[in-house]
């Protein structure tokens, strides 16, 4: 586990996280490096959270979101792709990839689609390397927990 | 509100890097209103500093956080006097004025500026804050329909437009709406455009910047026997 890149993604509940599922009740193989953060919707996703991800070692981030025009929250979605659009400025400028984050649409009905995310992100860290950023690999699980409970208790 | 944004990540790392614990302060007061310096934009920022050093082989530097609810008040400042010591430098999210009263309040401490102050301006839609007022000390909107030349015409011009009024745009930026344009047809819905028959004296400057810094005085609110130098 060392070497392979460890994704975490914001799943929105409409959506992702129930395509995630999906992909699960499909028996769809996809790699095992991600870690799903659900969120009520990605609007709910902040600048900060997505730096906290990579300040704790994560080597790359997915958000996923409704399709454009079908955010439960009519527009949560487009408020979510402009907070990872200023996130991936600011890696820019502080010397991090800014491929290394993400913004996906999918609906809860693609299961394949939410395998194929994943897959593609993991091929994509994996040609980038490991975050320079990085501690051991316990201290990066313990951070995508901590993330996690921040959000929960955020909710 | 002063309007202020934010310096990029590695002008305000290279300022701090030769200390080993700084304190982000932000101000809650007009830069967390323009999004520049509040308590989710230190937190933003404090994450990309860090990030930032430890890519630099300077993460033993400590980076907190912090934001107090004015920075240009020193009775605000009060509440950070303590948690200081802890710190060899401060960068303030506040605008030039609250990283001067930081700096007068911490004569030890190196005080940095996280933001670049822009301008007295509003809010004109949702991110987008504009200039318009240049503080000059002595305010004629009344002359002008509510909207003030000096800040707001790229040449200050008391008696305008100029030449290069088109199509009610400015010559310095197509974006930019001619100011006497905007005078004039405020003026005309006002009914008040004979206003402008006359040739408009010449500004006072003695009020503006140019004299040295300002200050304003109330007497009846200073603290009696103490004065304005209290």
């Amino acid at each position: 586990m060392d070497d392979e890149p460890l994704i975490l993604a914001f799943c929105c509940h409409y959506c992702a996280y129930a395509a995630a599922d999906l992909a699960g009740s499909m028996r769809l193989q996809y790699p095992g490096n991600v870690r799903v953060l659900r969120l009520p919707c990605t609007g709910k996703l902040e600048v900060n959270y997505l730096l906290a991800a990579f300040e704790r070692g994560i080597d790359g981030v997915i958000v996923a979101g409704c399709l454009e025009g079908g955010c439960h929250f009519l527009e949560g979605n487009l408020r979510a792709r402009r907070r990872v659009e200023r996130a991936r400025q600011l890696l820019s400028e502080i010397g991090l990839e800014p491929e290394r984050l993400e913004m996906f649409n999918l609906s809860s009905a693609e299961g394949t689609r939410f395998a194929e995310i994943v897959t593609i992100m993991v091929q994509r860290i994996k040609r980038l390397g490991k975050s320079p950023l990085r501690p051991d690999p316990i201290h990066v699980e313990q951070g995508v927990q901590e993330i996690g409970r921040q959000a929960e208790a955020m909710l | 509100m002063i309007v202020a944004d934010r310096k990029k990540v590695p002008e305000i790392r290279d300022m701090v890097k030769n200390h080993q614990r700084v304190l982000l302060v932000g101000c809650g007061t007009c830069v967390t209103v323009c999004l520049a310096g509040g308590e989710r934009e230190v937190g933003i920022l404090g994450s990309a500093l860090r990030m930032s050093l430890r890519l630099q082989g300077r993460g033993d530097i400590t980076v907190d956080e912090c934001t107090i609810e004015r920075q240009c008040e020193d009775a605000f400042i009060d509440v950070l006097a303590q948690r200081v010591a802890e710190y060899d430098a401060i960068c303030s999210l506040g605008c030039g004025a609250g990283v001067q009263a930081l700096a007068e309040r911490f004569p030890k401490l190196p005080v940095y500026p996280g933001l670049n102050t822009q301008f007295m301006g509003i809010l004109e839609s949702q991110g987008v804050w504009t200039e318009k007022c240049a503080g000059c000390g002595n305010c004629r909107l009344g002359e002008f329909a509510g909207i003030c030349p000096i800040t707001r015409c790229a040449k200050h011009m008391l008696n305008g437009p100029c030449g290069g009024s088109q199509q009610g745009k400015c010559e310095v930026n197509a974006d930019l709406p001619c100011a006497w344009q905007l005078i004039f047809e405020r003026a005309g819905a006002l009914g008040i455009l004979e206003r402008f028959d006359e040739i408009v004296p010449p500004h006072d400057w003695s009020t503006g910047l140019d004299g040295g810094p300002r200050k304003v005085v109330r007497e009846d609110q200073c603290i009696a026997g103490l004065g304005p130098q209290a």
